[in-house]
């Protein structure tokens, strides 16, 4: 039972991060490669900025509106320096290229940041447990992220559905050209939606901070279940996100749980599982 | 006739380049001898991989987990069976034919960017079965030591096996790529939809062609436990594929040869810039942007231009 809300607490990281590839995915077309090491980034300016302030409360709050308006700065010069040169080319060239800046992105964070591993400390209103159901003990930062999770799915979805802009990436998404034609300027569109989606990495990045140590190399793994589960949901969907977390999440903790050397192969399965069936994805895309 | 010339240039200078490959190891030191040979299968491994990406326009993002399957078939056969060592060398591409065969299934119904992407997304399992069975593989510390048998043990032997394996394969595709199939699967790349009209079957060639492409990879990961004696879990890492891609990509990638030049530049490149610096990503990286920028269809695919405009420009105007 506590296993499903660990698994919970990180379908809600899994969440965040993925819906930023779906929407960027969806939009602009961009297997961004690169949104893993945004993430990486963003969970290193979280270290950085909690330090700076004392490791304290403060410091938590902050970066948690910094690091991510950090990272949207950081993919905001590298989608107008790089990214919005190579939209009409082929999507192999737009992946290998976000590749390119993965690597890049890499080594900058081990010129800035160093090798060893940092931790971000959990703030002191979220320090200690809950009681769930009168005997499960349950981090109290995790439970702050079963809150966060929903927040954001829902205030993603009103800003794609109801707001101008939103309307328009999906406008844009559909049929580029006839957007450009009605006297929009996509290219800002696609710069906003790209940002956006980068925003959400970063702040994956600082959610995860607390909870793991913050090193090299996170960006790998996560890069793939992202994609992993952005295709299982349905490209370009941010239900289909969720959904495709929450699977990812919950077969993650219980297979550990069934099986514990091998439990990391159940999400991978239910992949292969729902593909078989649904090869487009479990929920309507954009593609 | 002016093609024909061309191709007879082209053999001199191959015949050449052939010779020379032959008598390097009576006159470079161990280590080159060594570069060498990891230039040859990585190569080998380029161009299976453009076998399958230049000509049939297939997304295969994940190729190096052919590669590390078949050395792991290999490695695993050699230490824990008492067979004829020289069958392992079979063994270890036939598993990973087989591995593209099934990996093929799965991601052929997709369309070309989901089918990389899932790609990567299998490999990424097989990697991790290969990364945590520590009992049958050996985890990641990987398998160190491999017993080989006496003629290809030393140095020289080790790269005069890989030499001539590689070329063997490399003719091979070529001839794979020149055959009726090669012909439909470039008649794919380029429209699927009348291919379908013609009855091609566009799924089964495309599925054949994963499969071959699988074997020769597995062919240069075997490769490679001969020249290094080790496998590791990296091998399969998505990282690796996306690498090999760069190879293709900065060699040309709708030239046959174009690959093993990519291979031969990054490798030689890495080699060089990590004796002063540990950023070597930050390199390699760098040098992708250009090439996208830049160069898009590769140094041998520039040259081809260069060389076509020269030739065929003063022709026409006459």
């Amino acid at each position: 039972m506590s296993q499903i809300f660990v698994g919970l607490s990180r379908t809600v990281i899994l969440f965040i991060v993925s819906s930023g590839l779906s929407l960027i995915l969806g939009v602009l077309r961009i297997p961004n490669v690169a949104h893993g090491s945004l993430y990486m980034i963003g969970a290193f300016m979280a270290f950085t900025i909690s330090k700076v302030f004392g490791g304290g409360d403060l410091g938590f709050w902050l970066a948690l509106i910094g690091a991510p308006l950090g990272v949207a700065l950081v993919s905001l010069i590298a989608e107008r320096g790089l990214f919005q040169y190579l939209y009409e080319r082929e999507h192999l060239m737009l992946l290998l290229l976000t590749f390119a800046v993965s690597l890049v992105f890499g080594d900058l964070v081990k010129i800035v940041w160093g090798t060893e591993y940092k931790s971000v400390p959990v703030p002191h209103v979220f320090q200690g447990f809950v009681n769930l159901f009168g005997e499960l003990p349950f981090p109290l930062y995790n439970l702050f992220l079963l809150f966060v999770g929903p927040i954001v799915a829902v205030g993603l979805w009103l800003i794609v559905n109801k707001t101008k802009i939103g309307k328009i990436s999906r406008a844009a998404a559909v049929d580029r050209e006839m957007v450009g034609a009605v006297g929009i300027n996509v290219s800002w569109v696609f710069a906003i939606v790209f940002v956006i989606g980068c925003l959400l990495a970063g702040l994956g990045g600082v959610l995860v901070a607390p909870t793991v140590s913050v090193t090299l190399g996170m960006d790998h793994t996560l890069i793939i279940e992202a994609f992993l589960i952005v295709i299982i949901g349905g490209l370009g969907s941010i239900w289909g996100a969720l959904l495709g977390a929450l699977i990812f999440g919950l077969t993650q903790s219980l297979g550990i749980l069934v099986w514990s050397q091998f439990g990391i192969v159940f999400p991978y399965a239910a992949v292969i599982v729902v593909l078989l069936f649904r090869p487009t994805g479990l929920l309507k895309s954009t593609w | 006739m002016l093609k024909g010339m061309l191709e007879g240039k082209n053999c001199i200078w191959l015949v050449a380049v052939l010779i020379l490959m032959f008598l390097l190891p009576l006159i470079l030191p161990r280590f080159y001898i060594y570069l060498l040979s990891i230039i040859l299968l990585t190569g080998l491994l380029a161009t299976s991989l453009n076998l399958v990406l230049g000509y049939g326009g297939i997304f295969q993002f994940h190729h190096a987990v052919f590669y590390g399957v078949g050395a792991y078939g290999t490695a695993l056969m050699l230490t824990r069976t008492e067979l004829t060592p020289w069958l392992s060398f079979i063994v270890g591409p036939v598993v990973a034919a087989i591995l593209g065969l099934i990996m093929g299934w799965i991601c052929i119904r997709l369309s070309k960017l989901y089918f990389g992407m899932l790609q990567i997304s299998l490999g990424s399992l097989v990697w991790i079965i290969i990364y945590r069975w520590y009992s049958f593989t050996g985890g990641d510390d990987g398998i160190h030591g491999i017993p080989l048998p006496e003629i290809i043990s030393s140095q020289n032997g080790a790269y005069y096996f890989t030499l001539i394996v590689t070329l063997i394969c490399l003719f091979l595709m070529y001839k794979i790529i020149k055959s009726p199939f090669g012909s439909a699967l470039q008649g794919i790349r380029d429209n699927p939809v009348r291919c379908e009209m013609i009855g091609i079957n566009v799924k089964i060639h495309q599925l054949l062609a994963l499969v071959i492409a699988g074997f020769f990879a597995g062919v240069a990961g075997s490769l490679f436990v001969v020249v290094d004696t080790t496998v590791f879990p990296d091998m399969l890492f998505w990282t690796l594929s996306l690498e090999v891609l760069i190879m293709c990509l900065l060699g040309g990638w709708f030239t046959f040869l174009g690959p093993m030049l990519g291979a031969a530049i990054i490798i030689a490149l890495r080699t060089f810039v990590s004796t002063f610096t540990v950023y070597w990503a930050l390199v390699l990286g760098i040098i992708m942007m250009l090439v996208i920028f830049f160069l898009p269809n590769g140094v041998l695919g520039y040259m081809e231009e260069k060389l076509k405009r020269r030739i065929i420009e003063p022709v026409i105007k006459e």
